[in-house]
């Protein structure tokens, strides 16, 4: 399989996705495919399921999407749209259960060097192991 | 004993003053686990050259070694390609960690 594992950045805040995906770029690069989603139409504070389906199909890899997320309603909105995907797809999908800023740049950092999605999904977990 | 084709199997060790401001923190961390990841032998990093190690390839484990500015830097290199990923790392952290992109192509 070719091309770098995807990151997607899934807030309740526009900004905070935004300036999460902005870090990520300026510090890891552009070799790695990323989306954000964030806020609600309105300009207010949100997530929603089709946001987050747009962004994991904009930040798609054959290698696989790690979904990093904030809160609550961001981490289950994005596991209900991991579910809405096709079953073939699904599987190459995580959540990670870690800090948005932080997990995003190391996530994005090995995702950089080519590696796969579970040890994508550690590196972004491994920084405050619990 | 190292052999001196570089593209062999080979063992390297070195090391370099950290001279950059506010220490190892992310950025420069990043562009050196980058750095590190491009070569396949294994590179060890530590702050003594005694140990205890850490993975070079790994930024959690560079990151976690909150290295400040001034220290020397250990590096170990085993497999194919160590000291020539050896020679790389330390011409990086003697640049000041000019010398690797890392983003912003112009192309955007």
């Amino acid at each position: 399989m070719s091309g770098n594992v995807g990151i997607v950045i899934v807030s309740h805040s526009a900004d905070v996705a935004r300036g999460t995906a902005d870090m990520v770029r300026q510090m890891v690069g552009t070799e790695v495919p990323l989306a954000w989603c964030g806020g609600d139409p309105g300009g207010g504070l949100g997530t929603n399921v089709g946001a987050v389906v747009m962004a994991i199909q904009a930040a798609w890899s054959d290698r696989g999407v790690a979904i990093l997320v904030d809160l609550g309603g961001a981490e289950t909105n994005s596991e209900m749209a991991v579910e809405m995907l096709d079953p073939e797809l699904r599987a190459r999908v995580v959540v990670c259960n870690a800090p948005i800023v932080e997990g995003a740049v190391m996530a994005a950092t090995e995702a950089s060097g080519g590696s796969g999605l579970d040890a994508v999904r550690r590196a972004a977990e491994k920084l405050y192991p619990r | 004993m190292m052999a001196d084709d570089p593209s062999v199997d080979a063992r390297a060790a070195g090391s370099v003053v950290l001279s950059h401001t506010g220490g190892l923190h992310a950025r420069p961390a990043i562009k050196l686990t980058k750095l590190a990841r491009r070569f396949d032998c294994d590179i060890a990093i530590g702050v003594a050259a005694v140990g205890p190690w850490k993975d070079a390839k790994s930024i959690a484990q560079v990151l976690s070694m909150k290295v400040p500015v001034d220290t020397t830097l250990h590096l170990s290199a085993s497999g194919p390609q160590a000291r020539l990923a050896l020679e790389a790392i330390i011409r990086l952290v003697e640049s000041d960690f000019q010398g690797i992109e890392t983003s912003e192509q112009s192309d955007a």
